[in-house]
């Protein structure tokens, strides 16, 4: 089996605030246990999509659309929703399949935050801004398609320092953007000499074996 | 063909941007921008550029490139290969830049579009070409180049990552080698110093999720990374070793996650301690281990680490409410700084005042302070939290809501839509349970209905349609016309949705809802829509009678020029069963053969049997109904020509002379069999060949699964079209068909009601079984469906042996056993009872399953000729005083009350004890009379002190009852009530008190 193949799998270990709090009959069964929201606040995606409504950087925190072709159908479908609505001066919201999605637009750009239906709209309207604001400023004002392809990398980065696994990291759009932007030198990192070393090793004997 | 004017343009601009600083990388991605465009105009950019500008270092690498291209003008598919050999430094740096300019081409323009597998493993080679030019990069600073050229190597390793890190999201999956090809390449950038470059190795690491031989390869390197002093590496290497970690390793790695989760920098902190709550899913041991640590990160000066270190604490105890309520206790008295921490507390205090109830002395709840001080905060976030925490409570009272609301109110007209759409969503949920708390924002609301954001507007219009009075109905239908023009369809049917409830609500004012519905209906829209406005039509005509008249025009005038064959056909046949009913039918006549002229087969068809059953059921339209069905005889489709021949003959045209009430019974009788089951019947009949023809008496009449479908949705009637045309009516239709078909009950006259089923078994034992009480006028029947749910047994004779000792005024007069019972096939036995007529007669009755068994081989399906003799205990059951009273409703109670003239008025009050709540006394009341409520009054305003509840009903005999309650509720609970009745029949109103003060 591939090892991308997996992911599937593996990724069921982050998810967070999916399930009901587990019961181990501390109730003393004095009522049926029901799914009640005290669990943290959960992000289920973050989408940046272009002017078309294709991707420029996406990243989802929940196993609500396990394939690649469900992810780009939910996609094309915020996008068409939301295609039409004027989100360039203020946040929009919009609901969609038991997802509130709050959005805004910028040039050719779209940015999109999700949460579940029961999650607290203002938090989400806070990542979404945090997210702005931080690519605002690491394209240095110039929020556009173009820009964003030419420095995707550091979306990526900032999309993985807003949330992990569905958490919220850090909301300041521009602590965010600090985290992100030092492509410095830093001659005390370690440097891993072992590792090739290693590589090597694992060569061999995967090489043996077959 | 680009044109040289178009060519040079982008040159000069990248001409510009070189001067603008950071010049190799921009050169370098304009020329990748301009090249992934078209492919002939940035060959010509890329000429442009090495003619136009001398630029050392830039022009060398382009050259490296162009010389390449132009030199072997292949498929870029081989191209980067060959380059990449090349052990010259220079055609080393070009086939760099090829490499990555051949993936960006491969991506076309966005990098997510046309990306195949080749293209990973191509970007794998790239990668390893990378990781060599980092060999190289290093011989360029023995050699003393400068460090910026290191960097720009760097950053353009850092961009390929990202792309190629797109690629593997969209689960382009690789063979094993090939995935594993790009994992060591990937982690051969360790190497690299750049903390840019390092944090996307993270993330490709984390993207690819490597199995556990991988995770050994790089633990190594994540760990030095973890305890370096720089913090960045320090705070990611930790997410990415807990993301690809086990428990093994986690043990070994423990010591300095604890160590991080009270470190000083919070980047560190929060990443571990975000870590912990993603490691609590699988390895909860070790985290609930961390405990100490946690709690002193609960007190972190740093908001976010304050967050993470609540969630997880919290999660760590959420099995322990004592520790949880300690928690929420010490925290609301401090003061917690983040506005999201905040919000997590206001969750966990939400939590602690559900289990813990009111204080039953002096009635308030505990941390409601807490809640209503959050209302204050200066973040709108924690504001709109504890808002929602407060509307959310069990049995809110008003006291406690209403400043919960005028917050709420406050955000309404806030220029915000996200916060417009929180507070209207919130209100909107409020006005299910108490829609009194919400009027004071109905004027905020109305202005809302013109919102820019739809989702705003149209939770601001089925709000209003909750909280609206009759007064105001005109008013607001007004305004949402001017609206349903500009709306998605979505949001129409939500909108269509909410106006048939406000109809049911208040019927008098069916004429402006009606009139608005048909309006809506004659302008665009989709098949949802359409289908929601209709059924929505069909359910007023069915519940409120006035508006019958009305109603079938609007119909009819939707299917002159309906596109949906679905729609026309449905409504056609409402039209039949309901259109003859009228006072004036000819007047429909014109509008169905319309549909024989216009439509096509199917509507045509339809049409047809419509027209029949107008034939059938008036006779003076008869000779005119002929007249139109001879002339289908000639009609194109053989579906439409066969139908209207087999009408003429059964109407009596023809030979063939049926009788009337056989006519009728053809015509509008429904196949009283499940189809699935008939389906089944039928398969099996042309599996065995046989001369016999197919008698649709042998098909199973229970549905399977029936009463589960019924638990799940207790009292919601089947709506719409695809319903049958009156759900009470026509299960008695079913049951009476059903009953009238067994020769011992046929004598006992016309079935007044069935009741619902009730269960005598516990969900999920070896056999199912509930009843059916069925009420004659001199007998009760009841019907006993059973399931086997063993599939190894087979059950035969099964009959219900009923102790009637508790029910004196009842006889039992006769039984019918049900012969064999296989599994997972319920079917039905009966016992009936005679009793004294026309009177009410109560009792309880005890019921014994009695069957014999017989051991079914599972692998064939066939019984043991050998059974045993068994018996199963059946719960016992009741015939109350409800099951001889019919739940009819009238449209306008004050008319029928008058109308029936205070002759046979019976008024008389009555102590109903302590009750939990005003609703639950008026439930206990309705349910126990068995009428049916009117005018929505079976709705209690939360926290009113009296309410008044409108009744009404068929009693046995067919005598009109219209009860009216009035309840008054006081300090300690107590509940009492008057009761007025009226009725044809003043024995009959003294029947409904007997039933009161002895129920």
């Amino acid at each position: 089996m591939g090892l991308l193949e997996e992911t599937g799998t593996n990724k069921e270990i982050n998810k967070i605030g999916s399930s009901p709090p587990s019961c181990e009959h501390k109730c003393y069964g004095c009522r049926p246990c029901e799914a009640i929201q005290e669990a943290c606040p959960t992000i289920k995606n973050i989408l940046l999509l272009d002017s078309e409504g294709k991707r420029v950087a996406v990243k989802y925190y929940s196993d609500e659309w396990p394939t690649n072709s469900a992810k780009l159908a939910f996609e094309k479908s915020i996008f068409t929703k939301t295609q039409k609505t004027n989100a360039r001066t203020e946040a929009e919201i919009t609901m969609l399949e038991n997802n509130i999605i709050v959005y805004k637009f910028v040039q050719d750009l779209h940015f999109f935050v999700t949460g579940g239906d029961d999650e607290n709209e203002l938090i989400l309207a806070t990542v979404l801004q945090g997210f702005f604001d931080a690519v605002t400023l690491l394209l240095r004002n110039n929020v556009e398609q173009r820009e964003a392809l030419e420095n995707l990398d550091l979306i990526l980065l900032c999309l993985d320092e807003i949330v992990d696994g569905g958490i919220v990291l850090e909301t300041d759009g521009s602590i965010i953007a600090g985290k992100v932007a030092t492509h410095n030198m830093d001659d005390g990192a370690p440097l891993s000499e072992q590792l090739l070393y290693e590589i090597r090793i694992f060569l061999a004997f995967s090489a043996v074996e077959s | 063909m680009a044109t040289p004017e178009s060519s040079s343009a982008p040159a000069m601009e990248i001409h510009k941007k070189c001067e603008a600083g950071n010049l190799e990388r921009t050169v370098f991605n304009h020329i990748l921008w301009v090249y992934s465009e078209n492919l002939h105009d940035g060959m010509r950019a890329l000429w442009s550029f090495k003619v136009e500008c001398d630029m050392g270092e830039a022009r060398i690498r382009c050259r490296g490139f162009v010389y390449r291209r132009v030199e072997i003008k292949q498929d870029p598919c081989t191209m980067a290969q060959p380059l990449v050999k090349k052990d010259d430094d220079r055609d080393e740096e070009g086939s760099l830049w090829a490499g990555i300019i051949f993936f960006k081409l491969k991506l076309d323009y966005s990098p997510f579009l046309g990306i195949e597998k080749g293209a990973v493993l191509q970007e794998a080679r790239v990668l390893m070409t990378l990781s060599w030019m980092q060999g190289d990069v290093r011989r360029a600073k023995r050699s003393r180049r400068s460090d910026s050229d290191v960097v720009t190597v760097s950053l353009s390793l850092s961009l390929s990552l990202s792309l190629s890190l797109s690629a593997i999201q969209m689960h382009i999956t690789p063979v094993r080698f090939e995935a594993t090809e790009v994992f060591f390449a990937v982690t051969k950038l360790f190497q690299s110093r750049d903390i840019g470059l390092r944090r996307m190795v993270y993330l490709m690491i984390k993207e690819l999720s490597p199995c556990a031989d991988e995770v050994i390869i790089v633990t190594s390197s994540l760990m030095k990374d973890m305890n370096s002093r720089t913090d960045m590496y320090r705070a990611n290497a930790i997410r990415v070793l807990c993301r690809i970690t086990d428990g093994t390793l986690l043990t070994q790695i423990e010591r300095y996650l604890k160590q991080a989760i009270v470190d000083k920098n919070p980047v560190v902190a929060s990443a571990a301690l975000v870590s912990g709550i993603h490691l609590l899913q699988t390895t909860p041991e070790i985290v609930k281990r961390w405990s100490n640590e946690v709690q002193e990160a609960v007190q972190s000066r740093a908001a976010l680490v304050q967050f993470h270190a609540l969630a997880l604490l919290h999660q760590i105890r959420q099995n322990d409410r004592l520790a949880v309520s300690k928690l929420v206790t010490s925290l609301t008295k401090g003061s917690v700084r983040s506005p999201l921490a905040q919000c997590l507390l206001i969750r966990y205090t939400s939590q602690v005042i559900r289990e813990s109830g009111v204080n039953t002395q002096t009635g308030d709840r505990p941390f409601y302070d807490y809640l209503e001080g959050c209302l204050r905060h200066k973040a709108e976030m924690v504001i709109f939290e504890a808002a929602r925490a407060i509307t959310e409570l069990s049995n809110v009272t008003t006291r406690e809501l209403t400043p919960a609301i005028t917050v709420l109110q406050l955000f309404l007209s806030s220029s915000k839509p996200v916060l417009r759409f929180a507070a209207v969503r919130t209100l909107n949920k409020v006005a299910m349970t108490h829609p009194m708390a919400v009027t004071n924002c109905n004027i905020d609301m109305e202005s809302l209905i013109s919102d820019q954001n739809r989702s705003i507007a149209t939770l601001a219009i089925t709000t209003l349609l909750k909280t609206g009075n009759e007064s105001s109905v005109d008013r607001l239908m007004k305004q949402i016309t001017s609206f349903m023009s500009d709306i998605a369809d979505e949001f129409k049917i939500v909108v269509v949705e909410a106006i048939r409830s406000l109809c049911l609500k208040f019927p008098l004012k069916y004429r402006s809802l009606m009139n608005f519905l048909s309006s809506i209906l004659r302008e665009e829209g989709g098949f949802e829509f359409k289908k929601a406005i209709v059924d929505s039509i069909v359910i007023l005509i069915r519940d409120i009678p006035d508006a019958k008249e009305s109603g079938l025009l609007h119909l009819c005038e939707f299917i002159e020029d309906c596109e949906f064959t679905y729609l026309s056909t449905q409504i056609l046949h409402f039209l039949g069963n309901e259109g003859p009913k009228t006072s004036d039918p000819s007047k429909y006549i014109r509008y169905i053969y319309n549909r024989v002229i216009l439509e096509n087969a199917t509507v045509r068809a339809s049409a047809v049997s419509t027209l029949a059953k107008f034939g059938a059921m008036i006779d003076s339209l008869k000779p005119r109904i002929f007249v139109l069905l001879r002339r289908c005889l000639f009609d194109t489709d053989d579906e439409v020509r066969d139908r209207a021949t087999l009408y003429l003959n059964t109407l009596g045209d023809g030979s063939v002379a049926e009788t009337d009430k056989d006519v009728k019974e053809f015509l509008f009788g429904s196949l009283d069999v499940p189809l699935t089951n008939m389906e089944t019947s039928l398969k099996n009949y042309i599996q065995d060949p046989t001369e016999e023809p197919f008698d649709i008496n042998s098909v199973p009449k229970e549905v399977k699964s029936q009463p589960l479908a019924e638990k799940k949705a207790p009292g919601k009637k089947p709506t719409g079209l695809g319903a049958p045309p009156s759900a009470p009516t026509s299960t008695g239709d079913a049951y009476e068909r059903l009953l009238s078909s067994i020769p011992e009950f046929a004598s006992f006259g016309k079935l007044f009601k069935s009741s619902a089923p009730v269960e005598l078994t516990e969900a999920e034992t070896e056999y199912a079984v509930n009843v059916v009480k069925h009420i004659f006028d001199r007998h009760v029947v009841f019907q006993y469906n059973c399931t086997n749910t063993i599939p190894e047994q087979l059950l035969e004779n099964v009959t219900v042996i009923v102790d009637a000792s508790e029910a004196e005024e009842f006889s039992e007069v006769g039984t019918k056993p049900l012969r064999s019972l296989p599994y997972d096939t319920p079917a039905q036995t009966f016992v009936a009872f005679e009793k004294p007529e026309g009177v009410p007669a109560v009792g309880k009755f005890s019921n014994m399953l009695r069957f014999t068994v017989k051991e079914v081989d599972p692998s064939t399906g066939e019984a043991e000729d050998d059974g045993v003799e068994d018996e199963y205990q059946l719960e016992d059951f009741e015939v109350a005083a409800a099951d001889y009273i019919l739940k009819v409703g009238v449209s306008n109670f004050k008319n029928a009350w008058e109308s029936m003239g205070p002759d046979s008025e019976r008024i008389d009050e009555y102590g109903l004890g302590p009750r939990e709540s005003l609703t639950e006394a008026v439930n206990a009341v309705i349910n126990l009379l068995g009428l049916q409520p009117c005018e929505g009054t079976e709705v209690v305003p939360s926290n009113s002190r009296s309410h008044t509840c409108l009744l009404s009903g068929v009693y046995i005999g067919n005598v009109k009852v219209l009860v009216r309650l009035s309840f008054g509720i006081d300090g300690t609970k107590e509940v009492a009530m008057k009761l007025a009745v009226r009725s044809e029949d003043e024995n009959v109103s003294d029947a409904i008190h007997e039933i009161v003060a002895s129920g």
